[in-house]
């Protein structure tokens, strides 16, 4: 009873936080905004919030653009390939060195994720256009790189804006390369957050990479067992120490999207018989893509945190015959020992504490079974650029009552943190030192704050060891907050 | 010496700027004004008929070609023509690629930069068609042409064109004090073109300042890329020149906010001269055989 009490005062002062947060805006505004807060209400089963709407002007909104959507996220990682950021040199600079997308390579011979190509616009560029300058940077990675297995080219604003044709230069270059050569028209000012650049992107591989393989023989030999791993960006190496997880239950994993990824892979996957999609708002529009015209079902999974990688590996074992079942449940055994020895560590440590996250797409409620398994508690969620889907997605994930806040905007976030008064926010690196100044325990939840894989039970450990230091570093007990 | 007037000569394209503006220009040069002639169209022709020559090296040519515009120096560019006159042309990409219009902001940018503008009397924009895009309209913007003059005729696409002028200055008007100096009527012998062309002249609070009857002497003089003025300077198209230089030059101060009038209101102005045929309103958008029932 007094739990029920407890969940009905929380929604209370959640409805009067949310009313006090709205009124610092002009009308007009606050009713906009207003449509993207609220409190989850298990009886309705639903957010009951609007997403994926363009940014209020002004509130230092913490999204992206279509170009970080598709050069940061789905096309950076891809390893052997070059991805050149066409137009001015800002956003290639900005976006340089990647998102800690690991992989396995000599950078500069064979791999390029952490090399930055540019076409560095000038004045003379956008006047003319820039479409010269792409044919002779092309020849050039032809030369310098030759190893490279194509190229991207990911268009920064004014190539949308002079209309420059990077389809013919492209098509032209791939037949004089016999490569592929694949042209994004992912110009930032398309869409309302990165997530538009990321359908565009999967939209380019539909149309550049599976509809125009060029005449190399496929060198492809199926198994039973073939899977892909799909919207894994390996960050700190997640894709990794989810790799071995499949591989150990007898699954052979033919691809990885994107994260340590090649072109050979991109180009295999129909051929899989299962992909298996973990970022789901970033690459559900492939993976839809691929079940339709090549017939490759797909299943969404979660590897954080022991009870949803458990629920997963069964997930995506019944997909397969009994030796895949019997393998999925020899890695669940196997890693026990690992898990309760972690829990058994940590636990004690961070029982009880709650929790604020702000991610992108995905983590805003993937992640909520790793805290859980911590005995932590998550008060409050949302995301950058998650669409109507993820938030009905979340309601399998949140307790009745979590404070819901979309595309929040820099003042409702702190004045969130500053009244429920979290013992843990996660979020990314513009949020860090706002939060720790407020003498709340951050950690960046995109980046996995330079530490990582969080991913696989190898993934939880490293987990649970982080977060435990972010709460519970000794410098906490030295400030005093103001309030 | 006299404040310098900066004007600039706007209107449909093919309708003959150019030859109307290099005329002008050089009716001007000879009462002993100092002109600085920018163009600012791709196809760089407004300093031909001065020059002599075919087309003069562009500004965006010679920048790319050096790097970038900052390499580049005034005397690369401007050239000396008939009676002193300077010219400079913007010049731009070749047709469907890149963007003219940023060409034109790079151009002007690099002209006030490197003190392109001192010690003339008059500086001359001679624009491409219409106002399509923020570049085109550069030099309508805070501290360039003060004065606009827009060529035209009696043929409808030119009218609509002169309207559509009148709108861009006059969103510019009020924050870089823009004014329209007056329509030029360029003579295509279409009927009652004067009476027309006085009366968009009034729609637009402007006026007519000047009928250039048509004549095969611009022809002659065009194809040995000579302005009128110089090739045959007593002939009766010289005179006209000179009048409608004459006019422009006593036209200082006397610019107006256009008043742009509805597409409707424009299309009732050609019906009421018979340029148009009256339209039946209900007979709109249905097929022969629906009219005819």
């Amino acid at each position: 009873m007094s739990d029920i009490v407890a969940v009905e005062e929380i929604k209370e002062r959640n409805k009067q936080l949310i009313g006090e947060v709205l009124e610092a805006y002009p009308e007009k505004f606050g009713k906009r905004r207003a449509k993207h807060l609220g409190t989850f209400e298990e009886s309705k089963g639903e957010c009951g919030i609007k997403s994926n709407i363009k940014s209020i002007p002004g509130v230092m909104t913490i999204r992206g653009c279509a170009y970080a959507g598709s050069k940061g996220v789905v096309w950076g990682p891809i390893k052997d390939m070059v991805h050149i950021s066409h137009g001015p040199v800002g956003c290639g600079q900005y976006s340089w060195a990647a998102r800690r997308n690991y992989y396995v390579g000599t950078t500069g011979v064979d791999s390029f994720v952490t090399m930055q190509f540019t076409s560095d616009f000038q004045e003379k560029d956008i006047v003319f256009g820039g479409d010269k300058k792409l044919s002779k940077i092309i020849d050039e990675i032809e030369e310098l790189f030759p190893l490279n297995k194509g190229v991207s080219i990911q268009s920064e604003c004014p190539i949308g804006l002079i209309g420059d044709d990077i389809e013919a230069v492209s098509k032209a270059k791939s037949k004089e390369y016999g490569k592929t050569i694949v042209p994004v028209r992912c110009e930032g000012f398309r869409g309302v957050s990165q997530s538009l650049g990321h359908h565009i992107a999967n939209d380019a591989i539909r149309d550049w990479v599976f509809d125009k393989k060029h005449d190399r023989p496929a060198r492809f030999e199926s198994t039973p067992y073939d899977v892909a791993i799909i919207g894994d960006y390996n960050i700190g190496g997640d894709a990794w120490s989810s790799r071995i997880l499949l591989e150990e239950m007898g699954l052979r994993v033919i691809a990885q999207w994107s994260g340590d990824g090649t072109l050979a892979e991109l180009e295999a996957t129909p051929k899989a018989k299962l992909n298996i999609l973990h970022c789901y708002r970033s690459m559900n529009y492939i993976s839809r893509h691929m079940e339709e015209k090549y017939g490759t079902p797909w299943v969404e999974y979660n590897f954080f945190g022991p009870s949803k990688i458990a629920g997963s590996l069964r997930e995506i074992a019944s997909h397969f015959d009994d030796t895949i079942k019997e393998g999925a449940e020899r890695v669940i055994a196997r890693y026990q020992a690992l898990t309760d020895a972690t829990i058994a560590k940590y636990r004690p440590r961070l029982e009880g504490k709650k929790v604020m996250l702000f991610v992108g797409g995905l983590r805003p409620r993937h992640v909520i079974g790793a805290y859980e398994d911590l005995g932590m508690e998550v008060v409050g969620t949302g995301y950058e650029f998650g669409h109507n889907d993820d938030y009905q997605r979340t309601t399998h994930y949140i307790k009745d009552g979590t404070l819901i806040y979309d595309d929040v905007t820099s003042y409702e976030f702190e004045k969130f943190v500053e009244k429920v008064q979290p013992d843990l926010v996660g979020s990314g690196i513009k949020e860090k030192y706002i939060f720790q100044k407020m003498g709340v325990p951050f950690r960046q939840m995109h980046s996995w704050d330079y530490s990582g894989p969080y991913h696989g039970y190898d993934g939880f450990a490293i987990f649970a060891r982080d977060m435990d230091m972010a709460i519970n570093a000794p410098v906490w007990r030295m400030t005093k907050t103001p309030w | 010496m006299a404040a310098l007037r900066q004007i600039a000569f706007y209107g449909k394209g093919g309708i003959g700027k150019s030859t109307t503006s290099q005329n002008t220009l050089a009716a001007l040069a000879e009462m002993g004004q100092k002109i600085l002639i920018v163009g600012c169209d791709p196809k760089a022709d407004s300093t031909r008929l001065i020059l002599h020559a075919k087309a003069q090296d562009t500004i965006l040519s010679m920048a790319a070609e050096l790097g970038s515009v900052e390499d580049l120096e005034l005397d690369q560019v401007m050239k000396t023509g008939y009676k002193g006159i300077r010219c400079v042309e913007s010049g731009g990409p070749e047709p469907g690629v890149g963007c003219a219009g940023r060409g034109v902001i790079t151009s002007i940018n690099f002209l006030e930069e490197n003190g392109a503008y001192e010690d003339i009397d008059y500086v001359s924009y001679d624009v491409l068609g219409d106002v399509v895009c923020g570049g085109f309209a550069m030099p309508i913007r805070e501290n360039k042409a003060q004065e606009i003059y827009i060529v035209m005729s009696g043929e409808m696409m030119a009218m609509y064109a002169a309207n559509n002028i009148s709108k861009g200055i006059l969103k510019y008007a009020n924050s870089g004090g823009v004014r329209l100096g007056g329509l030029i009527c360029n003579e295509r012998q279409t009927d009652k073109e004067l009476e027309l062309a006085e009366t968009i002249a009034k729609k637009l609070g402007s006026k007519l300042i000047y009928f250039v009857p048509r004549a095969n002497i611009v022809q002659h003089a065009e194809l040995r890329r000579m302005t009128v003025i110089e090739y045959a300077p007593d002939s009766e198209q010289a005179m006209h020149y000179r009048k409608l230089a004459e006019k422009i030059h006593n036209n200082v101060g006397q610019g107006v906010i256009p008043t742009p009038i509805s597409m409707d209101e424009l299309e009732e102005m050609l019906m009421e001269h018979g340029i148009i045929p009256n339209v039946d309103e209900s007979l709109v958008g249905k097929r022969a055989v629906e009219a005819v029932a």
